[in-house]
């Protein structure tokens, strides 16, 4: 017999391929067989199956290469993401996250992550116009709020007052774009 | 021109053969990833989740004022049949997961010309793609962006200062850009140089695929070369990086088709000469062997080995062998047997009016 694709050298590999519940046969020469990739691909199955997204990702946890150096966190980070409830486990098993908010609530677990895919851990791109200043606006109220629990407890209510009067605008603010 | 005529007609925008380099660089696509904030990405939704998203989606369609967006036509995928659903991914208009995928609250959106196209709840709640013919990334780029924008003066994206557009995989944060061009590279391949192009250029931040995107093999020396880094660049950074590459690799192939010409002319001219023989006479041809003799003949044109035909064509024919096209043309499933006759006929009658 000889091979299907080149039709000149004798087919030694035979391959059967059950597809849609088609039986598909192929007779190559080895030479086609490796140029096609079939006969790779089928031996290589279970080989490759271990170079997943996920995988590789979950390669980057526990295992033999501590991700973070020195003192493990301080804060330890939640089981399960506030928003979604997906675990930092099902992360690394599936390679996807659960939501926006599952970035904050495993910060620093991703961070490495990010470093090791981009190189990088901040973005320089293009912010969107509204959402973009929802989020700007939720950052200033947050850093207000932190500079007003200062001021208290620093006994300067006179600026606290002040601050209070800044962030109740604000919130307003947000509030109203909200409901658009 | 709406989903139905999509389905129908041969070509899609990306195939018209126009735009510069266009010997060479058979399209150029972006394509933004964006989530709606407050919804779990799409691999959590569940039906009642799912048709949320899809609703609050499709209303700020409806509601919007822009043209760009009253332009796009909306579709739930389950309303189509799955030999349509592939031609859409033949068409490289939607991606094999989202064609496969079951889910009641898959969509998509596409314009008048099959140029834009918005996969819904694939991979993240929003895939904003724009593909043209040739080396076009900025014009995809601007045309991706208006949409976007557009979009979001009615969505609420999930979005961080800090780490920019989140995306299910974090592969995709930051701009959720990917930029890529399909680049034909025969000269290339002879000379065995795709190997070490390969090579440099992941260390450039770019990554090199197979006709269909991720996993799939480079057949009919045809290349998707793409952004690997989303994070931490602009996307005029990342649109530049990679055509400034891709001009460079256009160069290199031309050149090496100059030095073939020159060098082999014989052996060259007899290649390109039997591809085109085989194509226009063979009675049973296999996609993987159809898409190798495209190439042969598709550089044999541009050297001027072979008589013209239009790039058009050509690319209408690298989809029209695909198994769902060719199902299409027939106007019923075949078997793989009946497809290679199918495909040598459609070929032949192709390669033959032209």
């Amino acid at each position: 017999m000889y091979c299907d694709n080149c039709k000149e050298r004798p087919a030694t590999v035979h391959i059967t391929q059950i597809h849609n519940d088609k039986k598909v046969e192929m007779h190559l020469c080895e030479a086609c067989a490796a140029k096609k990739g079939t006969y790779e691909m089928n031996w290589g199955q279970g080989l490759t199956e271990g170079f997943t997204l996920p995988n590789l990702l979950s390669g980057f946890f526990g295992g033999a290469m501590p991700l973070v150096n020195g003192p493990v966190d301080t804060q330890p980070s939640p089981t399960s993401c506030p928003d979604c409830g997906m675990s930092f486990h099902q992360f690394t098993q599936t390679g996807r996250l659960g939501c926006g908010q599952c970035y904050d609530s495993y910060a620093s677990q991703i961070e490495p992550i990010l470093r090791r895919i981009h190189g990088n851990t901040r973005h320089l791109g293009r912010v969107p116009a509204r959402s973009g200043e929802k989020v700007r606006l939720q950052k200033t109220i947050k850093d207000l709020k932190k500079e007003l629990q200062d001021a208290v407890s620093r006994e300067e209510y006179e600026q606290a007052a002040e601050l209070r009067d800044r962030i109740k605008a604000l919130e307003r603010k947000k509030e109203m774009e909200e409901r658009g | 021109m709406s989903i139905a005529d999509i389905l129908d007609r041969k070509d899609v925008s990306w195939m018209d053969g126009s735009g510069p380099d266009s010997d060479i660089v058979i399209s150029s696509r972006v394509r933004l990833a964006r989530n709606l904030y407050k919804f779990p990405f799409p691999h959590l939704l569940n039906d009642t989740t799912g048709a949320e998203v899809m609703q609050q989606i499709s209303q700020a369609v409806n509601r919007s004022k822009d043209k760009v967006i009253k332009g796009l036509e909306l579709v739930t995928l389950d309303t189509l049949s799955a030999l349509d659903r592939k031609i859409l991914m033949e068409k490289h208009l939607i991606s094999p997961e989202h064609a496969i995928a079951s889910e009641p609250y898959r969509g998509l959106m596409v314009d008048k010309k099959g140029s834009l196209a918005v996969m819904i709840n694939e991979e993240d709640h929003l895939r904003i793609q724009c593909l043209l013919s040739g080396l076009q990334l900025n014009q995809a780029y601007k045309y991706a962006q208006t949409v976007d924008d557009a979009l979001e003066k009615l969505l609420d994206y999930a979005f961080s200062e800090k780490m920019g557009y989140l995306t299910a995989c974090p592969t995709n944060v930051g701009t959720g850009m990917r930029a890529s061009v399909m680049l034909h590279l025969p000269a290339m391949a002879l000379a065995n140089q795709i190997s070490s192009v390969v090579q440099s250029i992941t260390q450039v931040g770019l990554t090199v695929r197979g006709m269909y995107g991720e996993g799939t093999e480079a057949e009919g020396n045809l290349y998707q070369l793409s952004n690997q880094v989303t994070l931490g660049q602009t996307e005029e950074d990342i649109i530049n990086n990679l055509w400034v590459i891709t001009v460079q690799l256009a160069t290199q192939e031309r050149n090496l088709r100059e030095r073939l010409q020159k060098e082999i002319k014989y052996q060259i001219e007899d290649k390109v000469m039997r591809s085109y023989g085989l194509l226009t006479n063979a009675r049973l041809l296999t996609s993987a062997e159809a898409l190798s003799l495209l190439s042969d003949v598709r550089m044999g044109i541009e050297m001027g080995i072979l008589s013209p035909v239009k790039r058009e064509v050509l690319n209408q024919l690298i989809v029209a062998i695909n198994p769902s096209h060719v199902q299409k043309a027939a106007g019923r499933e075949l078997e793989p047997r009946e497809r290679d006759i199918k495909r040598a006929e459609i070929i032949k009658e192709k390669l033959l009016a032209s």
